[in-house]
């Protein structure tokens, strides 16, 4: 080991991340050290591990053996394109993200405050750490240590009662999809009990197991992502968490198990079957429709949010169960096309996600308020905040020029010109997919208009959101940096391909090549005659055009204006509560929707006095898989309660009867 | 890239700002002649901004910097898909830099821009307004998209100079799907440009207003630039109409013998399609608001069965 490698650098920063983590725990009350030198440190780390990231995505694989863990079980360590991709969109996410954590801690939090920094760098280590393994124990370790400390980061203010509800539900879903992987794991090692990544690779598994342990991983990363019918934790853990750490766990923890499924479908099962493809076309398809439709009639800004993120987790598992489909037949140039707009919608999500979650943090820093029937205006007390906003939600309804389109563009070009496929069903409805897509992104569009337009619009709907304050100096730095990654992300696409051609090369063996032959402007993915979109042309006209034409409007005829009261037809009297409510503006999805949504209402009787309305969306499946779930395990323990006697005589006859048993079947 | 390709860009954007009113005002003299009134003269709506543009701009108390920008914004978006649109030539500067889906990307930017700026104010019209926009955006945006699959499907291209070149100047053949898709399109485009009978462009001091409602606080200037830029989206429809299901004409050089015949061509096509409009306005009568989602459900499925419709006669 003559020179430092990328390898040990990430590894350094990692540990780097553990350190300010146990400064921050063996000095809980220094307010100042804290939140003014060890987040900001933090963030500097993350553009470290980008960076370093940046350049392992350019070079070969690197590995490395750690004495750590149970004796004769080292931790195995790799880097490679892939894990370097993920590393990359963890290290810059988190540089915004901690950056904002910095100005969003408050001094009341006392001694809290050491405890989250812990928790929060613990986290983020962890999952670099998830990225890094190569092995099935480490990466086991790292999953855990991931899931506890965003448990305990979630249930930070665990006095209140939803809170921990919300905690539990989040813990107990995580430990039955790790449950999945571990078996996973188990399958693809075989009998050899070799737990190796590389040993994985090299051993041949045929007929059934292949398959089960794709389901097995599908399950467990699934669990995790969000898919469907997986998914409950999601809008429950997302709003109870802090919002540094709701940014977090929705912007990157979300793609640790995007990563995790790429890792064992691609790298670890040498052979792809064509159906896990459509299985996951149509998991994702269910996921995302069902994520922006329930995004659209939320009323509390974080569970929108917190919708719209398995929405995007669907899209993601779209493109990533079409990529599948190509490898299946061998189409290495479309299943290239296919990953890359998966993985570019990966960390576009990553950016425009944190970067709403962060601004609803400093909303409610500033109102106290999650709830959108109770805001309103702030983009006259929060410009900052609600422009940067803005940026994200633009992203996010997938508009040109931001990046969100980019990644949908990319999609949608997958999904049109299948016609090479052996398959005939599968060429006819895959293009169909492409129109599910199409609505799914025009509904996000609907959620995005309703959440900024009920937040930072219109009147505000209480008195005390006139006293409202902008974010602070670091708040905005890190808002800052997301959203400049939202512009940059959908302004030079073309380099962000090129960066993913390693990683398509890694996984199915193929690359978009030369993406930029016809001039670095032009992002034709195939041939320009076919496909061709430029942002820079597109962002550069409109940046002419509008101080264009409003230099001329100025220059020839005037600029004067003069303020009135609201015209509104003439109505006289205007108060907040005749604006749309966050209800009436999703009641057009209700209405529509009506099917897929289970709702009670209560109407009011005419001669009520004072009336009241009631209307409750609530979600389906919950009562549709995990009460009758829930209600099975119940019956299940309560049918094998009896042989819990409470008597230890009792007790020794069991574990003599199974001795008996076991010795007469070992014997034969 | 070539001189001409410049020159034939400005000349389409130029054209779009110049006729896009005219072609509001002939739409509007057949509405009337049909609906035997007398008819406003052509250039009225030229007549209407020019009174706009000088007139003083009273803005609400609590209007924000956002309510501001959106007109300069939301104009800029349609001049810069009316120069995306292939009309004169399908030879433009223009034409690489977006395809058919950052064209329903660009619609959909300006959409979400007048919607935001329909709640700025606050008011029970503004905010009624932007959600029934945005409710007929989710609907027809899909419907809008699988148009230009189906046009994309049949020329293996996304770029609309591409599909326009393979339609207008392949060998001649007849494509079922496209008369599905022309359908879909009309009737997305019926929604889209706010006209009956999804919504009524006169009606005022109505409940069933959608478009009108949104920009209710809008004067002097920014008015103006609001009616002008839909002056352009129905034009830059009316020129995608055009270019998909009546390409003929178009011409793939840009030299100026050339773009004179297609201007003549196209003014000619305008015309025609001003009056279906029209005609259409007259003969239907304004849906209420949730029958809208039926409406455009069907165009929607009527794209997809175009899609389907291709794919299996390829089969």
């Amino acid at each position: 080991m003559s020179e430092l490698r990328l390898l040990d650098g990430i590894l350094i920063a990692a540990l780097g991340w553990l350190l300010i983590g146990a400064v921050g725990v063996v000095f809980p009350r220094r307010f100042t050290l804290i939140s003014k030198i060890l987040f900001p440190l933090g963030a500097a780390i993350g553009i470290v591990v980008a960076l370093l990231a940046l350049s392992a995505m350019m070079a070969a694989p690197e590995t490395r053996q750690l004495p750590l863990g149970l004796p004769d079980l080292p931790f195995h360590l790799r880097v490679d394109a892939l894990s370097a991709f993920f590393l990359f969109l963890l290290g810059a996410t988190s540089a915004g993200i901690s950056i904002y954590a910095a100005g969003y801690m408050r001094r009341s939090e006392g001694a809290q405050l050491g405890l989250q920094c812990l928790l929060y760098h613990a986290f983020l280590a962890s999952m670099a750490f998830v990225m890094l393994a190569d092995d099935g124990y480490a990466f086991m370790v790292a999953w855990e240590t991931m899931a506890l400390t965003s448990f305990f980061l979630v249930t930070a203010e665990h006095r209140h009662e939803e809170i921990r509800r919300a905690g539990y539900l989040y813990l107990l879903i995580a430990h039955v999809g790790a449950v999945g992987i571990l078996l996973s794991f188990g399958v693809m090692a075989g009998s050899a009990g070799d737990y190796t990544f590389d040993a994985m690779r090299a051993f041949s598994r045929t007929g059934i197991w292949p398959t089960i342990a794709f389901l097995l991983a599908l399950f467990g990363f699934g669990a995790k992502a969000g898919a469907l019918p997986m998914h409950v934790w999601l809008p429950e853990a997302h709003p109870a968490a802090p919002s540094p750490v709701s940014a977090m766990m929705s912007g990157v923890m979300l793609k640790t198990a995007i990563y995790g499924l790429l890792r064992v479908s691609f790298d670890l099962l040498n052979a792809q079957l064509w159906w896990w493809g459509v299985l996951l076309l149509v998991i994702g398809l269910a996921t995302a429709l069902f994520g922006v439709i329930y995004a659209a009639i939320q009323t509390d800004m974080k569970r929108l949010l917190a919708y719209s993120s398995i929405e995007n987790i669907g899209l993601i598992l779209v493109g990533f169960g079409l990529t599948l489909v190509f490898k299946s037949f061998r189409l290495p140039a479309l299943s290239a096309l296919a990953l890359t707009a998966t993985l570019y919608h990966c960390l576009n999500h990553a950016f425009f996600k944190s970067l709403l979650f962060l601004s609803t943090g400093s909303v409610l820093h500033a109102t106290g308020e999650r709830n959108l029937g109770k805001l309103g205006g702030l983009i006259h007390a929060m410009p900052w905040v609600a422009w940067l906003a803005l940026v994200g939600v633009l992203a996010s309804a997938g508009l040109p020029p931001l990046n969100g389109f980019v990644s949908e563009w990319l999609l949608l070009q997958s999904f049109l010109f299948t016609s090479g496929l052996p398959h005939g069903y599968l060429n006819m409805l895959l293009p169909v997919v492409a129109a599910a897509i199409a609505l799914i992104a025009a509904l996000a569009g609907f959620a995005m208009v309703k959440f900024f337009g009920v937040i930072f619009l219109g009147q505000p709907r209480e008195e005390k959101l006139g006293q409202a304050h902008d974010a602070g100096r670091l708040e905005r730095i890190g808002l800052l940096w997301l959203a400049s990654g939202c512009f940059l992300l959908g302004l030079v696409p073309h380099m962000i391909i090129a960066l993913l051609d390693p990683v398509a090369q890694l996984l199915v063996g193929g690359g978009l090549g030369e993406v930029t032959p016809h001039g670095w402007w032009l992002l034709a993915p195939i041939h320009p005659d076919r496909a061709s979109y430029s942002a820079a042309v597109f962002f550069g006209s409109l940046a002419c055009f509008i101080p264009l034409v409003y230099w001329l409007v100025h220059r020839f005829l005037h600029g004067r204006f003069t303020r009135v009261p609201p015209w509104d037809c003439g109505f006289p009297l205007q108060t907040p509560r005749m604006q749309d409510t966050a209800e009436g503006f999703g009641q057009p999805i209700r209405r529509i929707f009506t099917s897929f949504l289970r709702r009670t209402r209560e109407h009011p009787s005419p001669f009520d006095t004072a009336p009241r309305y009631r209307s409750i969306v609530e979600d389906p499946i919950w009562y549709a898989v995990y009460l009758p779930v829930a209600r099975l395990v119940e019956r299940a323990t309560r049918l094998i309660a009896f042989l819990q006697q409470g008597r230890i005589a009792i007790y020794l006859m069991y574990s003599f009867v199974t001795l008996l048993v076991l010795l007469v079947l070992t014997r034969g | 890239m070539n001189a001409y390709a410049i020159l034939a860009q400005l000349l389409e954007l130029a054209t779009a700002l110049v006729m896009a009113p005219i072609l509001v005002g002939w739409v509007n003299q057949c509405r009337a002649w049909m609906q035997n009134r007398s008819a406003p003269p052509l250039l009225q709506t030229y007549y209407t901004l020019n009174k706009l543009f000088h007139k003083e701009v009273l803005l609400a108390h609590n209007a924000s910097s956002l309510f501001h920008s959106a007109p300069y914004i939301i104009f800029s978006c349609m001049a810069l898909a009316a120069a995306i649109v292939p009309t004169l030539s399908t030879d433009l500067i223009f034409s690489p830099a977006a395809d058919a889906i950052a064209l329903v990307g660009l619609f959909a930017l300006a959409r979400v821009f007048i919607a935001l700026a329909g709640m700025d104010v606050g008011t029970a019209f503004g905010t009624l307004g932007a959600r029934r926009e945005m409710l007929i955006g989710f609907l027809a945006e899909p419907a809008l998209l699988m148009v230009f699959f189906t046009a994309s499907l049949i020329s293996q291209s996304t770029s609309l100079s591409t599909i326009v070149e393979t339609l207008a100047h392949k060998e001649i053949a007849i494509y079922p799907s496209l008369a599905f898709a022309g359908v879909a399109f009309t009737m997305v485009s019926l929604a889209e440009n706010a006209r009956v009978p999804v919504d009524n462009p006169t009606t005022h001091l109505e409940l069933t207003m959608i478009h009108e409602a949104m920009i209710l606080e809008y004067s002097g200037r920014h008015l103006a630039l609001i009616e002008w830029a839909a002056a352009l989206k129905l034009f830059a429809y009316s020129c995608l109409g055009i270019a998909l299901f009546f390409p003929f004409g178009i011409p793939e050089a840009s030299d100026p013998l050339s773009l004179t015949l297609a201007a003549i061509i196209l003014v000619v096509k305008l015309a025609i399609g001003g009056f279906l409009l029209a005609l259409i306005e007259t003969l239907s009568a304004k849906m209420r608001i949730f029958r809208a989602p039926e409406f455009l459900g069907t165009a929607f499925l009527l794209a997809v069965l175009a899609m389907l419709v291709h794919l299996l006669l390829r089969a």
